[in-house]
């Protein structure tokens, strides 16, 4: 009869307790880094919000809510009505909206659909480049070089729609004239910068369009455009969509092309040939100088400017969420 | 018996089509297609070798074989599908109704409206049903409700569908069943009455139950249409077609490549049950694939 | 064994009139829409090419006195400014580079599908979006004004792009991750690897070149960034070395100041400066997209 008696793996291991429960220091330690940096993202959030919501209280205690409303802005007798400035932010982001997303959803169309593999490397390289040029670069460029050239185009535009009823609110003159340095000049600059992230936001959903709805398509003897407009865009429309919200995001909180060409003038008007202002432009161009209540309400448009970013990044997140869900649950 | 997995040389004997042709003491209906020494390639693989065979009219004519022998590659090849794939192209001719297909001035669009698909997985597009439906009739300039809804209704009737759907039209098409979105891939396909259906083993994804529904389907419409089916189901080729085709692999050793072969072609009763050549009788009986 | 047919020829060109017609519209304005977007790149590179080459001389870019801006261009250099660009961004790097790697480590292999991870990864996400200005007020307020005057410096500039950096790399990181195939975490487990070992052993070296990448594309973005450094860094006359003391001043900030001065040498030593950062940018570019390439090469 044998009797083995079989070695505890444990203990005869030479190590302390290898079957221990309790995990290292130096695991539990990495641990606890990582989640710290995650948290860190939180901490900053909120420390903007509260930040600017503090520096900001002092102005929001003379001015209130209706201090947002406000459209008069006048420093030297502590005016500082907001309204102006989102306006302006608002207006010149729609205008880079309407000129950069059939730009941007056509490249990206362009690159999933239509060019062969091998050409499509080459235009994403000229949408990287076209991303990575500093946004100072576009400011500086459009300044010195578009506004001068575009000026003369505006005013014959002007005097072409004078008299035309809806047109001449638009495009007409106002009283001083049109100016190269507008509502619409920042608009179009930032429309070139928005474009490469909606395009590559809108390749990415549309690519993930199953190909076998493709083949659906082409099956029933459908050319490309509808097969496009069948398989492709029903897949891909909210994700489209959000990607559209994050450029205006983007848009809205570009600060430096903005500041040196929307003209830096303090109007609210339908005219888009005129000089403008935004809040980060105006908060880039005269934070320097400022102080006390008129820092305060710079600050103040900072966190009007943040609160309105978050909330346009929620809604795209939002959109892109509900149509995932509703596409897999179906 | 055992059969010694045969190495042959890449000319093969007399075709089966031949063979068929002169059981059956001639034609019977009008072909709609005859392959002609056809090779498929992606890229410089050669998929398919040399096949040619004839499909004729009002017929259900069932692709069988094992994996990777081609078939779907052949059935594809029918209404140009296979242009859609970077780098394929075909030796050989196929001709639709004496018009070749792979002919330059032939457009794939005008080919593929008269030479319908129905896939392995069903595909409807992420809209309603009605507009499903009414998608193919659209993009052939049929704008007017009364008739798109005509044409719809017509089409789910003949797909076995609209008892089912006809008072949730407008409800989307991702919320049916796996049997009824392939139903309504064929309601689909019925709705730009098309010459042809080519189904790519259609009920492969699907429960018997909805497969004997699709199955009931083809025979119906058989009368108006032809019908190629590749099938990896041999139960149902001998249930629902008239002539059935059998592909195999073809290895080179030497080489090492392989490639598909039509290996026998004729009225389905006499290849399940009177093979003519030993490879098929491997197979139908179960012995290989 | 031909089979005759008796059938009429099938007509099988292409589909008539509109539907053709459509389709060839909306290919070409999918091509003109590409087209458009080449314009303003080729027209912008040109001008800064153009104008900025003959600002563009080994004073300007190390001489350490800043001119101002009347004076024409010759005189003094941008020294200051590249120095303070490459370090302040790199500082920045510094501090991003590593948490946003170790924020996309937590939401991927530690948090799991708990709340809080998907509340931190949502919101990395988010804040991608928030405007750079608002960093840098963020960092003006909190660090700027505690510290008084002093608190102008580089420093605090690093600071700024530190947080416009970090929800770049952590997404970029995040999205590097996800790719690295489960089994190759489990055959480290297998072998009784701790989960910090296993991350620091297999997943990030797996996941490094594109964690480089995006990294590098964070810092190109970071560097050319000017909103977070206007009220963080202050401005100077002549180079300051010291990031952590004392104001300074980058690139960006010097093409702003200059843009809207209207002297001739202040716009000639803007497209100086614009000509070296879009250097810097594409060269940052160029390298990122080698090191994916290269990477991917070997790991496919």
């Amino acid at each position: 009869m044998s009797t083995d008696v079989q070695a505890d793996p444990a203990k005869s291991a030479g190590s302390a307790s290898p079957l221990s429960q309790r995990r290292p220091l130096g695991d539990r330690g990495f641990q606890l880094l990582a989640l710290c940096a995650g948290l860190l993202v939180l901490a900053i959030l909120i420390g903007i919000a509260a930040s600017t919501a503090q520096q900001g209280s002092d102005w929001f205690s003379t001015a209130g809510f209706k201090g947002i409303f406000s459209t008069v802005w006048d420093v030297g007798n502590n005016q500082f009505g907001m309204m102006a400035f989102v306006f302006g932010t608002v207006l010149t982001s729609v205008i880079a909206i309407i000129i950069a997303v059939p730009v941007s959803v056509s490249v990206a169309l362009l690159l999933t659909e239509v060019v062969p593999r091998r050409w499509a490397q080459p235009i994403v390289t000229i949408i990287d480049l076209l991303a990575v040029v500093p946004s100072v670069v576009w400011g500086l460029w459009g300044i010195l070089v578009l506004e001068p050239w575009i000026e003369p185009i505006y005013a014959s535009i002007a005097s072409g729609v004078n008299g035309i009823p809806v047109l001449d609110n638009l495009f007409g003159e106002s009283n001083g004239g049109v100016s190269g340095a507008s509502f619409f000049t920042c608009g179009l600059i930032l429309s070139i910068m928005i474009t490469p992230i909606i395009t590559s936001l809108s390749r990415e959903v549309i690519a993930t369009v199953p190909a076998i709805d493709k083949e659906g398509a082409y099956a029933l003897g459908a050319t490309r455009w509808e097969m496009i407009r069948g398989a492709v865009w029903p897949h891909s429309q909210s994700g489209v969509v959000s990607a559209i919200l994050v450029g205006l995001g983007r848009a809205m909180g570009e600060t430096i092309a903005a500041a040196l060409v929307i003209g830096s003038s303090v109007q609210v008007t339908s005219h888009l040939f005129v000089p403008g202002y935004s809040i980060p432009a105006v908060i880039a161009n005269e934070f320097g100088e400022s102080s006390g209540e008129f820092r305060s309400a710079l600050i103040g448009l900072g966190l009007v400017l943040f609160v309105i970013t978050i909330i346009v990044n929620l809604v795209a997140r939002w959109i892109v969420g509900r149509s995932t869900r509703r596409s897999r649950g179906a | 018996m055992e059969q010694p997995e045969q190495k042959i040389k890449l000319t093969l004997p007399e075709t089966s089509t031949a063979a068929a042709a002169k059981q059956d003491g001639g034609f019977t209906g009008a072909s709609v297609f005859d392959a002609k020494n056809v090779s498929c390639y992606y890229g410089s693989f050669r998929a398919v070798t040399d096949v040619s065979l004839t499909i004729y009219e009002n017929e259900i004519t069932a692709f069988i074989g094992p994996s990777g022998c081609g078939k779907t590659t052949v059935l594809r090849t029918l209404n140009r599908m296979n242009d859609l794939v970077v780098g394929a192209h075909i030796e050989g001719d196929i001709y639709y109704r004496g018009a070749s297909l792979y002919d330059r001035s032939v457009s794939p669009t005008a080919v593929r409206r008269r030479i319908g698909m129905v896939f392995q997985k069903p595909n409807p597009f992420p809209k309603s049903i009605y507009d499903n439906v009414a998608y193919g009739p659209r993009i052939n300039g049929i704008r007017s409700k009364g008739k798109l809804d005509e044409i719809v209704e017509r089409s789910l009737r003949q797909a076995a569908l609209w008892d089912e759907v006809k008072n949730r039209l407008n409800k989307s098409a991702l919320g049916m069943s796996g049997g009824q979105q392939q139903r309504l891939c064929i309601a689909r396909t019925l709705s730009v009455e098309p010459d042809v259906i080519l189904m790519d083993e259609p009920c492969s994804a699907l429960d018997p139950i909805a497969t004997g529904k699709i199955e009931d389907l083809m025979h119906e419409i058989k009368s108006r249409y032809t019908i190629v089916i590749v099938t990896h189901n041999m139960q149902q080729a001998t249930r629902v077609s008239d002539r059935t085709a059998f592909y195999s692999v073809l290895r080179d050793d030497k080489s090492d490549t392989r490639t598909g072969v039509l290996v026998e072609y004729g009225r389905t009763q006499q290849v399940f049950e009177d093979p003519h050549d030993a490879r098929t009788q491997a197979y139908v009986t179960g012995r290989v694939g | 064994m031909a089979v005759v047919s008796n059938q009429p020829t099938i007509d099988l060109r292409e589909p008539g009139g509109w539907r053709r017609s459509k389709n060839q519209i909306a290919t070409g304005l999918m091509y003109f829409a590409f087209v458009v977007i080449l314009v303003p790149l080729g027209l912008v590179i040109f001008e800064v090419i153009a104008k900025g080459a003959k600002a563009i001389s080994w004073q300007f870019l190390t001489s350490s006195t800043v001119p101002p801006n009347v004076m024409p261009l010759g005189q003094g250099g941008m020294g200051a400014a590249v120095v303070g660009t490459l370090e302040i961004t790199a500082f920045a790097a510094l501090i991003a580079v590593p948490l946003g790697i170790l924020g996309a480590v937590y939401i991927n292999e530690y948090g799991g599908r708990t709340w809080l991870s998907r509340l931190i990864s949502f919101m990395s996400d988010v804040m991608v979006g928030v405007p750079s200005i608002v960093m840098g007020l963020f960092i003006f307020t909190v660090w700027v004004i505690p510290h008084g005057l002093t608190g102008l410096s580089g420093l605090a500039g690093s600071f700024a792009l530190a947080c416009l950096m970090l929800p770049l790399v952590i997404r970029s990181a995040y999205e590097m991750l996800l790719l690295v195939p489960n089994h190759l975490r489990e055959a480290s487990y297998a072998l009784g690897a701790t989960k910090s070992r296993v991350t620091l052993t297999v997943v990030l070296p797996s996941a490094v070149s594109g964690i480089v990448s995006g990294s590098l594309l964070a810092i190109a973005r970071a560097a050319g960034e000017t909103a977070p450094l206007l009220f963080t860094v202050g401005a100077v006359e002549s180079t300051n070395t010291n990031l952590f003391s004392g104001a300074t001043t980058a690139l960006p900030l010097q093409i702003f100041s200059n843009a809207l001065s209207p002297y001739t040498g202040a716009e000639e030593r803007a497209w100086g400066c614009a000509l070296t950062l879009i250097v810097i940018a594409f060269i940052l570019l160029f390298v990122a997209r080698i090191v994916t390439a290269r990477f991917t090469r070997y790991t496919r």
